[in-house]
């Protein structure tokens, strides 16, 4: 218990509360940067353009299917090497947004593809656009049913942020590795308190996300 | 960049190897464990509903790494050897079943209550109707989804690197950290990965299109 009151001074809590934040500002960019990414190549994938749906479709499976660790690794240790220098931050955050946007286009794709075809037709034939009827009649009604899916991989993106340690991302468990390599009884105070911050960012989300889920019940 | 893989060839066997091992032992573990804590999370007693909902949430709800991290640095201080395998590998069954419950109990609830109590009325106890009744059905719903989760398993079990649990992603950095050739090698890691994900992704999607007809 001792070693738990001495783990959890200010300076130590102090420090981790910045890792949390370089985990949070981290994730928000991610989550909105990814989720353009994502809408635009769902909606490609779902219009069906002649060569590029199927190339757009082919991409993002390819990254859907690899690890985020490689990707991350990919971002950090190889663009240097195609000449383009990047930091730990935008390192992370361009994997980050590459793979998340890529799971993200999937989940548009299948949420579009969800509402019933007669919705752009009739609005179609009542003199809309197709980008009209796309914004007006049919993504407000695919977003509404993408909710519970979107925000499960925005958890699963705030999660993910961790993996970013390995290339010394200064977030929220590098931050506790410093102070337990600095005193090694730390190792289980340290653990449980990022387990608990981890924890009260995701299940905050969750809990958004079923309330959005309730909240704009249709029907 | 074949030279890479050749030269190379037996540390991305074993990488490719304890990845294949890796998955497909978390998968089994995380599937019982998954489908035990689904059912406690439908059962009628309210607190064993409440224990399986705090499993489930407090394992959904902390990075993979977290608790892989936990398996390896803390448990072997305190209680028992564990190599970085091992540990990756209950961290990732731990991790796994807890999204596996939530969908297995996703898939119980879409059973209408009318076969529970059909099967109850019939003489069944609770145990045996969930048994002979609402899993065998639920189960059916739930494969696509399952598999997805499979997939996303394949690709976690790359946490293994952080705790050399000499898998694809470990030996990856090894190879690109001794060979310099970074891109090539991530490139030859990727294949190996997506010769395992994609066909199943691909799989499930026509089996999800087969279902949905």
């Amino acid at each position: 218990m001792e070693t738990f009151i001495h783990a959890y001074s200010w300076v130590d809590i102090h420090f981790l509360l910045q890792g949390l934040w370089v985990t949070i500002y981290v994730s928000l960019i991610s989550i909105i940067l990814s989720f353009v990414l994502g809408l635009i190549f769902g909606l490609l994938r779902y219009m069906k353009i002649k060569y590029v749906s199927a190339i757009v479709g082919f991409v993002i499976d390819i990254i859907r299917n690899l690890p985020l660790l490689l990707i991350i690794f990919f971002t950090y240790f190889g663009l240097p090497e195609l000449g383009i220098v990047t930091n730990q931050t935008a390192a992370s955050i361009i994997a980050l947004v590459i793979f998340e946007g890529a799971m993200l286009a999937e989940i548009v794709r299948s949420g579009i593809s969800s509402i019933d075809p007669g919705q752009m037709e009739g609005a179609r034939s009542n003199g809309m656009t197709f980008g009209q009827a796309m914004y007006h009649v049919v993504m407000p009604q695919a977003l509404h049913n993408m909710i519970p899916a979107l925000l499960s991989q925005f958890v699963s993106l705030v999660k993910d942020t961790s993996l970013a340690t390995i290339i010394v991302l200064p977030e929220l468990l590098y931050h506790a590795q410093i102070i337990y390599s600095q005193n090694t009884t730390y190792i289980i105070p340290m653990y449980v308190i990022i387990a608990v911050m981890y924890f009260i960012v995701c299940f905050c989300l969750s809990m958004f996300a079923s309330y959005l889920q309730k909240r704009f019940k249709m029907d | 960049m074949w030279s890479i893989l050749t030269n190379n060839w037996s540390s991305f066997l074993t990488g490719f190897w304890n990845t294949i091992l890796c998955s497909v032992i978390a998968l089994i573990f995380s599937l019982i464990l998954g489908i035990f804590f689904a059912m406690l999370e439908v059962a009628p007693p309210k607190f064993v509903r409440i224990i399986a909902h705090i499993y489930i949430e407090v394992f959904r709800n902390i990075p993979l790494l977290v608790i892989v991290m936990i398996f390896y640095l803390i448990v072997p201080r305190f209680f028992f050897k564990l190599s970085g395998f091992q540990s990756g590998t209950i961290g990732l069954t731990l991790y796994t079943s807890a999204f596996i419950a939530e969908t297995v109990r996703s898939g119980i609830n879409s059973i209408g209550e009318g076969q529970m109590e059909g099967a109850r009325s019939n003489g069944m106890t609770y145990i045996q109707a969930m048994r002979y009744v609402i899993l065998p059905q639920a189960m059916k719903i739930v494969i696509p989804p399952l598999g997805n989760q499979f997939v996303n398993l394949i690709k976690n079990s790359s946490v293994l690197a952080f705790v050399a649990g000499f898998d694809l992603m470990y030996q990856a950095q090894l190879i690109a950290f001794a060979s310099f050739q970074t891109i090539d090698t991530y490139i030859v890691v990727g294949l190996f990965y997506l010769v395992l994900t994609l066909p199943l992704s691909y799989y499930l999607r026509h089996l999800e299109k087969k279902l949905a007809n």
